[in-house]
This record gives C-alpha cells, sequence and structure tokens, in this order.
C-alpha cells in the first residue's frame, strides 16, 4: 500500500467528487484558454488590418509618386507651350513685330546659347535656341511657319535635367497637323523641302495653333536652308525658377547681366494655374497619404488601447472565474475531507503521519488540477481547427509553449485552494473523531 | 523494558459539559496489563471505557497521571513519535470497523503500512485473510462485506504489523454470536500467542472470554475479577 495506490483508489470510489472539482477546474483554465485565444484572435485581426492599411498606403503613396511625376512632366510640357516661360529676342529687336509675327525677323548668334548655360544663370532651367521664319515651301505651295532647334543646350552648372523637347533629327523633319494631313505625309515618308529630301519623322496631332502649318527641322539644316549659318532668332528659356511676384524682372536682369542687349518676354502665365492646379493635386494627394498614415497611427494606437482595454476585462474575468473556482475546489475539498473524516481518523490511530494525510489530501488535488488542465488543453488543441474560424485564423496550437506552465501551474493553483480544509482535516484530532464516530 | 505492555497511573480525564460544566470520564484510574493478558473493561454507558482505551492507545492525552506504553510515556514525547509509537506497537478494533470504504479487503489490511514498512506486507496481509476466512473475499469492498466480515479485516488489519498491544472498542457490538464468537476467538488466540488485549465490552459473554475482567464506574475501576 502506498499513497499513490490510496489517492487513486478514492478517486475511483469518488467519481462524482473528484468529476465536479475537475470540471471546475477545466472551467477556469478554458475561461484561461479563451481569454489567451480572444486576445490572440484581437492582435492577428488587427495586425492584419493593420497591414492591410499600411499595404493600402504605400501603394496610394506609389501611385500618387508615379501619378505626380506624370503630372509634373505634363504640367512642365505644357507649360513650355502655355508659357510659364520666356523668350530672348536678339538686340534691337521690335517686340510689336513679334508679336504681330510670331517670331523674329532678327538673329543673334547662335553662341549666345551657349554663353547663357555656361554662365551661373539661375532663374532658367532649359535653354532652346531656335531659328524661325515664315515662308512658301516652294515644292508643296504652301505657307508654313520654319522652325529650326537643336534641342536643349545644358547649363553647365546644374545637374542635366530630362529634355523637355525632343530635337529633330537631321534629315528628318516634324509636320503640324495640317500640313502632314493636307499633304497625305506619313511618318516614314519622304518628302522635299527647299530642294533638300527630308524623311517625315513624326506627325502632330492637331493643336489649333499655328503649329498645325509648322515644320521642325534640325537647327543646322534649318540655318543652311536659310542662309544663317550660326544665326538664331530666339532662346527659348522654360521652367523658370523665380519665386517672385517681379519674377520676369529678376529674369531680365538676370539675362541682361550675361547678354546685353538683349529682349526678354514672358509668354502666357496660364501655367501658374495650371502650377497652383498641380500643387493642390499634390497638397490633396499628400494629405490623403497623410490621413490614411493618420488612420494607421490611429488604428495602431487604438489596437493598443482596446488590447489593454480587453486584457484588463479579460483580466478582471478571469480573476474571477479562478478565485470563483479556487472557492469552489476549496468547498469541495472541504467537503471531501469530511467525507473521509472516520477514514482520517482511523489512518491517524494507526500512526500514519499528519504528513501522509496531508499528502494523499494534496495529491488528490494536484491531480484534479492535473486533470483539469490537461483535459481543456485536450479539447482545445482537439477543437483548434474548427475554432479558427471563429478566432480570426488563431490557432490555439500555437499555444503548445504554455503546456508545461499550465500543466504545472493549475495543479499547484488547485493544491493552494485544497491546502486549508486538508490541513484542517489532516490535523483533526483522532481521539475526537473516533470518540464521535 | 518494563513487564507491562499498559501501565496507566492516577490518570484523570475531564471533558467540557453543557453551559461552562465539566465532566470527569476518567477520574484518578490506575491500571496494569501485562503481556499476554486479555483484559476486558465493562461498565455502564459513559463510565469512561472508551476514553481510557483512547487514553491507553496514545490517541488522548490524560489532564493528570502517567501512562506507559511498553516502557515508553507516549505523552511525553511529540506527536510524530507517538504516532510511531501507535504504528510499531498498538492494532486498533472499533465496533464501527472504520475499514476505508474505497479500498478492498486486502487494500484495508495493508493500510498500517502507510505509517510503517513491511516487508512482505501483502504476503502477510493474505495469510491474515486466510487465516480469518476471508480469502475469496479479499478483493471486495467493505459495502459489498458482511458486518462480520468487516470486523474480521479490521481485525487483521490491526494485527499485520504485529503489535504487542491490541485496543479493541467494543468489537463485537454490531455482530450476531456467531461471528462476536469468532472475533473473541482470534482476540483470545493473540494473547495466547503473547499479545496483551483491552476489550471495551458490554457483553458479559464476551467479559467472559477474557482472562480478566474491569468493572468501571463513574471513570474509575469498580471490580477487577480475574
Amino acid at each position: 500500500m502506498n499513497l499513490r495506490r490510496l489517492i487513486g483508489r478514492e478517486i475511483l470510489h469518488r467519481k462524482l467528487s473528484f468529476g465536479l472539482a475537475v470540471a471546475t477546474i477545466a472551467t477556469s483554465v478554458a475561461g484561461l484558454v479563451a481569454v489567451v485565444a480572444l486576445l490572440g484572435a484581437h492582435d492577428l485581426r488587427t495586425s492584419k488590418m493593420l497591414t492591410r492599411m499600411n499595404e493600402e498606403t504605400s501603394a496610394m503613396e506609389a501611385k500618387f509618386t508615379k501619378e505626380m511625376k506624370a503630372y509634373e512632366d505634363d504640367v512642365r510640357k505644357t507649360m513650355k507651350g502655355l508659357g510659364f516661360n520666356i523668350f530672348i529676342f536678339p538686340e534691337g529687336q521690335e517686340l510689336s513685330e513679334v508679336y504681330a509675327e510670331g517670331f523674329a525677323s532678327k538673329t543673334m548668334p547662335e553662341s549666345y546659347a551657349a554663353t547663357l548655360a555656361e554662365s551661373n544663370i539661375v532663374t532658367v532651367n532649359h535653354l532652346l535656341p531656335s531659328l524661325t521664319r515664315k515662308l512658301k515651301w516652294p515644292e508643296r505651295e504652301r505657307t508654313v511657319i520654319l522652325i529650326g532647334i537643336r534641342g536643349e543646350v545644358p547649363i553647365a552648372h546644374r545637374d542635366p535635367k530630362k529634355p523637355l523637347i525632343d530635337p529633330v533629327r537631321k534629315g528628318r523633319i516634324v509636320l503640324g497637323h495640317e500640313l502632314h494631313r493636307s499633304l497625305d505625309l506619313k511618318e516614314g515618308n519622304a518628302t522635299v523641302f527647299m530642294g533638300r529630301e527630308f524623311i517625315v519623322d513624326k506627325c502632330h496631332p492637331e493643336r489649333g495653333t499655328k503649329d498645325d502649318i509648322t515644320v521642325w527641322m534640325h537647327l543646322g539644316e534649318c540655318q543652311e536652308l536659310l542662309g544663317e549659318e550660326g544665326r538664331i532668332n530666339a532662346i527659348k528659356a522654360l521652367e523658370c525658377n523665380c519665386a517672385t511676384i517681379d519674377r520676369l524682372g529678376e529674369i531680365r536682369r538676370e539675362i541682361a547681366g550675361i547678354l546685353p542687349g538683349t529682349k526678354v518676354i514672358e509668354t502666357e502665365s496660364k501655367a501658374l494655374a495650371r502650377a497652383e492646379a498641380r500643387n493642390k493635386a499634390k497638397k490633396h494627394s499628400q494629405s490623403s497619404i497623410a490621413s490614411k498614415k493618420a488612420e494607421a497611427i490611429k488604428l495602431q494606437a487604438d489596437r493598443t488601447q482596446l488590447r489593454f482595454e480587453d486584457k484588463e476585462k479579460y483580466t478582471a474575468l478571469l480573476t474571477v472565474v479562478i478565485l470563483g473556482a479556487m472557492a469552489w475546489v476549496s468547498f469541495l475539498s472541504f467537503a471531501n475531507s469530511r467525507d473521509r473524516q472516520a477514514e482520517i481518523g482511523i489512518l491517524r490511530a494507526m500512526g500514519i503521519s499528519t504528513g501522509s494525510i496531508l499528502g494523499a489530501l494534496m495529491g488528490r488535488a494536484f491531480l484534479v488540477g492535473l486533470f483539469g488542465a490537461g483535459l481543456t488543453l485536450l479539447f482545445a488543441f482537439l477543437l483548434s481547427e474548427t475554432l479558427k474560424a471563429t478566432l480570426h485564423e488563431f490557432d490555439l496550437r500555437s499555444l503548445r509553449g504554455d503546456i508545461p506552465l499550465v500543466l504545472l501551474s493549475v495543479p499547484v493553483l488547485s493544491c493552494a485552494a485544497s491546502w486549508l480544509p486538508a490541513l484542517q482535516a489532516a490535523n483533526r484530532d483522532p481521539a475526537t473523531i473516533l470518540r464521535n464516530e | 523494558m518494563s513487564d507491562f505492555t499498559l501501565r496507566a497511573t492516577n490518570v484523570h480525564k475531564t471533558f467540557a459539559g453543557p453551559k461552562g460544566t465539566s465532566v470527569a470520564a476518567v477520574n484518578d484510574m490506575s491500571l496494569e496489563i501485562a503481556s499476554g493478558e486479555f483484559v476486558a473493561l465493562g461498565g455502564p454507558s459513559g463510565c469512561g471505557k472508551s476514553t481510557i482505551l483512547l487514553i491507553a492507545g496514545g490517541l488522548l492525552r490524560p489532564d493528570q497521571g502517567e501512562v506507559e506504553i511498553m516502557g515508553t510515556r507516549p505523552y511525553e514525547i511529540d506527536a510524530a513519535r507517538r504516532a510511531s509509537i501507535r504504528a510499531k506497537h498498538i492494532g486498533f478494533v472499533f465496533q464501527q470497523f472504520h475499514l476505508v470504504p474505497y479500498l478492498d479487503a486486502l487494500d484495508n489490511v495493508l493500510a498500517p503500512t502507510l505509517a510503517r514498512a513491511l516487508p512482505g506486507a501483502e504476503d502477510k496481509a493474505k495469510a491474515l485473510l486466510e487465516k480469518f476466512g476471508l480469502t475469496d473475499r479479499r478483493h471486495h469492498v467493505p459495502s459489498s462485506l458482511s458486518v462480520g466480515e468487516q470486523q474480521r479485516v479490521a481485525l487483521a488489519r490491526a494485527l499485520l504489523l504485529e503489535p504487542q498491544l491490541l485496543l479493541a472498542d467494543e468489537p463485537t457490538g454490531n455482530l450476531d454470536p456467531e461471528n462476536a464468537d469468532s472475533i473473541l476467538d482470534h482476540l483470545a488466540g493473540f494473547a495466547k500467542e503473547g499479545g496483551t488485549v483491552l476489550m471495551v465490552t458490554h457483553d458479559k459473554r464476551a467479559a467472559g472470554r477474557a482472562s480478566r475482567s474491569i468493572r468501571m464506574e463513574k471513570g474509575s475501576i469498580a471490580e477487577s475479577v480475574s
């Protein structure tokens, strides 16, 4: 005979009492598992929400960046046509003539563009020298505007910028809409202009401006055709950097310092409105992203707060459950000790020590805790797959690392709850018991 | 070593009565029981028979007087050593048997080994059950045993650790004459083999089986007949 056998036989004999105690412990452990699972599910759910929100924000940011880039490009190109740009005309050029004809009759050295580019100019970004003339396309009997362009002159002291205008290659021409439409010319067609053969490089869509009757070609070829080698009649400067209200005055002052006598005019300022619209769009997008980010931060904070509150609630509830369970286990232990009073009396009379009696009672309490915790964990793991959907994919099996702790601490708590009744029973005077029995 | 298995000298024990009164259960009683004696302790209810039995068993400290069991004064040592003396020297048999309800007959007999290990305990327990005619009942729990069988199991349990002193409180009180005779035969046999028996009984016929019969009245020995 030993204590293990005594405990085992007693448990088998008083199945209901043992079962009730095990059920009590199992309920409280189930409460514990539920709390951990709910908190885990909460974490998982909010974490997914946060990830999704961060992804959305990143995607929005990427989309915005891309759109803004495209928009900026678009605006820059539009500005070239609309005007937040300036033209530099040769010295002595009557501006009234320019306004009337659309180009200057006087010319200036092409090297002016290089001079400007090699200076420390800060108010302009892109320099486009050009030579423009209105003339008759002799082979086609059409009045056209011929523009010779050579692409941008890089500004020496700046990082190279993306060109706003593609230059026309030698031997190629670009035609405005009216010209290619009426002359039935298409990209790749060959045509003769002023006795020289060119390949149509590009056909522009309709713009409703003088561009529709314009022929663009390489500046050098244009100069040759017009007998104006090394001469230009305008330098277009794009994307001026002036932040002041008197931007034109500022630009004029700077250019006058580099190319004395030249005349500077600003083309139409519709681009400003466009630029403002761009800025507003940018601000709006940035504000949307900031709002999304703020939402994510708020969610994160709410999540932390909610988790804290949930944890507090659950902890309070769990405390009540555990205390209730301990009280009930204590009561059951007390009832068990009372039932076993005569047995304890005779065992004590036989010389069995208080420690052994206490060991038998506490051993039973330990098993109550062990079975209660074990059964709950077993059921939790068996049902983990079924409960996954309810728990936002939280897998109860992820708690397996805590099994040893639960299987140790719960029996210890069960023993703690049974300690006083057991101690009282083990120390009861056997003579009193036997006399009363 | 004392010649007496049990010696009680001028023992006095009082219990609290109703309304602050006290009742003297044992009053200046002296008793000596030698090895091999079978002593019956009789007397009217409340005369202190069971009280002296508990005092003799090291279970109830007297208010006054001295008790000596096998040369040891149990009330002058601590509870753990007193428990050890009980396990080593004393066997108990009660009217209510006090078997452990969830242990079968064999395990009940083996229960004292929880207090003191005994080599070959199981074989000895089986032998005792055989001696008491309970071989085929050894795996029965008390509730499926007759009262006579239960008392024989209780007696076997009391004898397992080979005590010198057997204390029996009304061991035949719940038994029919046939079973009572069987128990008395075993008690007498135990004394005959050198053991000491102190038996509390109301039953004159049971008392007649003892080698000495003591009648108590009001907590004292009124008559002692050998």
